[in-house]
């Protein structure tokens, strides 16, 4: 209840036509707010995994796992807890260099947030950061003073700390099932 | 040997044990309609006269019958006229399979004639969808959607399969299989310990039954538990039916029209046994202030439920009948007599005055011994039926309750009185339901069905317009009816019974002679345009705000 943070929804989901719309329209028409959605299959290719950003309250993301639950193609849905989760968003920047002190000044911040240059050009540099959400954030906002052209960014994956997986959680399936079959 | 797999349609349908399916054909489920022909006797088929009231009617079997209603329709506007059933049935968690033809796979995403994307359209609405573009996948989708169907919380299904698949010629003889069905959950034995905890602390228990326990059968195992509990029963408009009307134990409905009692009770209890609600805004206007002084149990089989809208101190994730069962082996009984002597006088409280309606609503019960069937359309008629009608049994009511969909009764009547052969079905209606779904007349008509329409005509949109004398200074915006049809000349035409009532007196005498002339009939019964649905617990402090007019 009460304040609204940022909270990551694992979920596994048959990889099938139709469920990426199913799981964003379920966002929607319940008023819930996606801040980022990846996906992608898994080491089996049936099974896709999202990883899901969603800012509101904590019992909001309570009622939106459970929710996620019901639908038919979905197999787990897991909240993961910050602090006990790796999180890793990658993102591509194309900023503005015309001049070789410019591409100096951006090689050594790319340098220092262990990002890469991916593409040069005349005018232009392109960036590839893999970071938290935190330290994108950081690098992007030195990267603005030279001017950003495009930027994109794939949305946060993130998985748990330690050896305990998703795939622990079948038992919350058997629960959800009771509403789904 | 090659069967066309149009025939694993209707042999599915055969083997989940459908004898009846509604609906209306079309070009793209000739094939399906071909093979139902072909069926003969053993799938009967019934046409109405527009696919919304199919989809109704089949919604309405589901209810009455206890099994799943089955309902077909063509592609484009065939598949979207199912819309507002389809949806009327996912909030009162119905369970109904529909079937949808398409466009054959060369016209799909063409824009072709008669395309729409159904699947797309009702996902929101349904537990699940299904397109089928392949003839060796339609068993298992015409299995599994039987099974999610009637699963655990029941609800609507809808498969949509293309023309190009239903035509197609497959190899080999049709296998039947045994129908899956997804056995019901019992609560967990902590779960109960906990709720046996709680009870012993409790001195105040109030229970608040809805749909869910009808859905599963569990009506006779609440009433039992509360009698164990020392606790009063209200009901949900969902609920309605779970006690006897007259039982002492039950306190009436809950929400925005319901008793006082209900709502005194709700107020004032120290333990809320909730089982199978979901706490709509109807009950719980504003759900943090539901049954403050309460420790609020919620029993679902729907986990999503819980903590949805109210606050749930315990929860128990079963299938009603079999956790309240459990509850009833493991609580030792109690008794709260002062608690039970309040309830019993804040029943006993008489209320203001009543409505015309009240006493044509309450000749039907005598009528009919209290033990029809009543199948309501939506609006004040709805409200005065579930306030004063004595429901004595578990779904005797059938309303679209979730939805509010006007044009339900007279198509779910039709298909309630399908499912119940020698009962007598009642159909509660206002004149502006009525007129939107009135051609299934000659549904009632062609199929013998003798569903007795009683119309409550006050000439005006009366819910609405009650709204617009309490909150809109009178300033009644589009909602005068007076623009006919003369109702007993429309079911003339239609070929059914056709009878006017202008007081109770002429009321008795039509709505016996209806009761007796051997088919379908209707009464238009004038009512006064300015009777209200009372009380209508309203605004900030959710007082009666027709207390004062």
């Amino acid at each position: 209840m009460g304040e609204e943070t940022s909270h990551i929804l694992s979920v596994l989901v048959e990889n099938e036509a139709g469920v990426l719309s199913q799981v964003s329209r379920l966002f929607s028409r319940r008023g819930f707010n996606i801040e980022s959605l990846a996906v992608g299959t898994t080491d089996d290719v049936n099974v896709s995994r999202m990883t899901i950003v969603v800012k509101g309250t904590d019992r909001m993301a309570e009622q939106i796992s459970k929710q996620l639950g019901k639908l038919q193609p979905v197999i787990s849905v897991i909240r993961l807890p910050r602090e006990d989760a790796v999180s890793r968003e990658l993102m591509l920047v194309k900023v503005e260099a015309q001049t070789s002190q410019k591409r100096d000044d951006i090689i050594r911040i790319v340098n220092v947030f262990r990002a890469n240059v991916i593409d040069m050009a005349r005018n232009s540099m392109t960036i590839e950061v893999s970071a938290s959400s935190a330290k994108s954030e950081a690098m992007l906002s030195l990267l603005k003073e030279h001017g950003i052209i495009e930027l994109v960014r794939t949305g946060v994956v993130a998985v748990e700390r330690g050896s305990s997986s998703i795939y622990d959680y079948r038992r919350e399936r058997e629960e959800f099932d009771l509403g789904k079959i | 040997m090659r069967i066309r797999a149009a025939k694993i349609v209707t042999q599915c349908l055969l083997e989940q044990g459908v004898d009846t399916v509604f609906g209306y054909p079309g070009s793209t489920v000739l094939d399906i309609y071909d093979e139902i022909y072909l069926c003969g006797r053993r799938l009967k088929h019934i046409l109405t006269s527009h696919e919304q009231a199919a989809a109704h009617a089949a919604d309405g079997y589901a209810r009455i019958s206890g099994k799943p209603g089955v309902c077909i329709a063509t592609s484009g506007p065939g598949a979207t006229n199912l819309v507002t059933g389809i949806a009327a049935a996912y909030m009162d968690s119905s369970p109904v399979v529909f079937i949808t033809g398409n466009v054959a796979e060369d016209r799909i995403g063409k824009d072709s004639f008669q395309e729409v994307d159904i699947t797309g359209i009702a996902m929101p609405i349904t537990k699940s969808t299904y397109l089928v573009r392949s003839a060796e996948k339609l068993p298992h989708v015409m299995r599994q959607a039987f099974a999610v169907a009637c699963g655990g919380r029941p609800g609507p299904v809808l498969i949509d399969i293309l023309s190009s698949v239903t035509n197609k010629r497959v190899r080999g003889e049709y296998e039947p299989a045994e129908p899956v069905r997804i056995p019901a959950a019992p609560a967990a034995q902590t779960d109960v310990d906990t709720f046996a905890g709680m009870a012993a602390k409790a001195s105040k228990p109030l229970i608040l039954a809805g749909g869910g326990v009808i859905r599963s059968g569990a009506a006779d195992d609440l009433v039992r538990l509360a009698r164990k509990l020392s606790a009063p029963v209200c009901t949900t408009l969902m609920g309605l039916g779970i006690a006897e009307a007259d039982d002492p134990i039950n306190m009436g409905m809950a929400g925005m029209h319901g008793t006082y009692a209900a709502r005194t009770l709700l107020n004032e209890c120290d333990m809320l046994v909730a089982v199978g609600v979901r706490f709509s805004d109807r009950l719980a206007p504003d759900p943090e202030k539901f049954a403050p002084s309460a420790r609020i149990v919620h029993i679902d089989i729907d986990r999503a439920e819980i903590e949805k809208n109210v606050r749930a101190d315990h929860y128990i994730v079963a299938d009603a009948s079999l956790a309240l069962r459990q509850l009833c082996e493991a609580l030792p009984r109690k008794d709260c007599p002062e608690w039970m002597e309040h309830a019993r006088r804040l029943r006993a409280r008489t209320e203001r005055k009543s409505p015309a309606a009240r006493a044509i609503i309450e000749e039907i019960a005598r009528q009919t011994d209290k033990d029809a069937i009543i199948a309501t359309d939506v609006g004040q008629h709805q409200l005065w039926t579930c306030q004063y009608y004595p429901f004595s049994r578990p779904g005797q009511l059938v309303t679209s309750g979730g939805y509010g969909a006007m044009g339900f009764g007279l198509s779910a009547a039709v298909g309630a009185q399908i499912a119940a052969k020698d009962r007598r079905v009642i159909h509660i209606t206002g004149d502006g339901s009525f007129r939107m779904n009135c051609g299934e007349l000659a549904t009632t008509a062609a199929y013998g069905l003798p569903v007795v329409t009683v119309i409550l005509n006050n000439g005006v949109l009366g819910m609405v317009r009650q709204w617009q004398t309490l909150l809109y200074n009178g300033r009644y915006s589009q909602t005068n009816l007076d623009r006919g049809p003369d109702f007993s000349a429309l079911a003339r035409a239609y070929g059914v019974g056709a009878y006017k009532a202008e007081d109770l007196q002429e009321f008795k005498t039509a709505f016996s002679d209806a009761l007796g002339c051997g088919k379908a009939a209707v009464i238009d019964c004038r009512i006064p345009e300015d009777d209200m649905v009372a009380p209508s617990f309203f605004g900030p402090d959710f007082t009666d705000i027709t207390s004062e007019v």
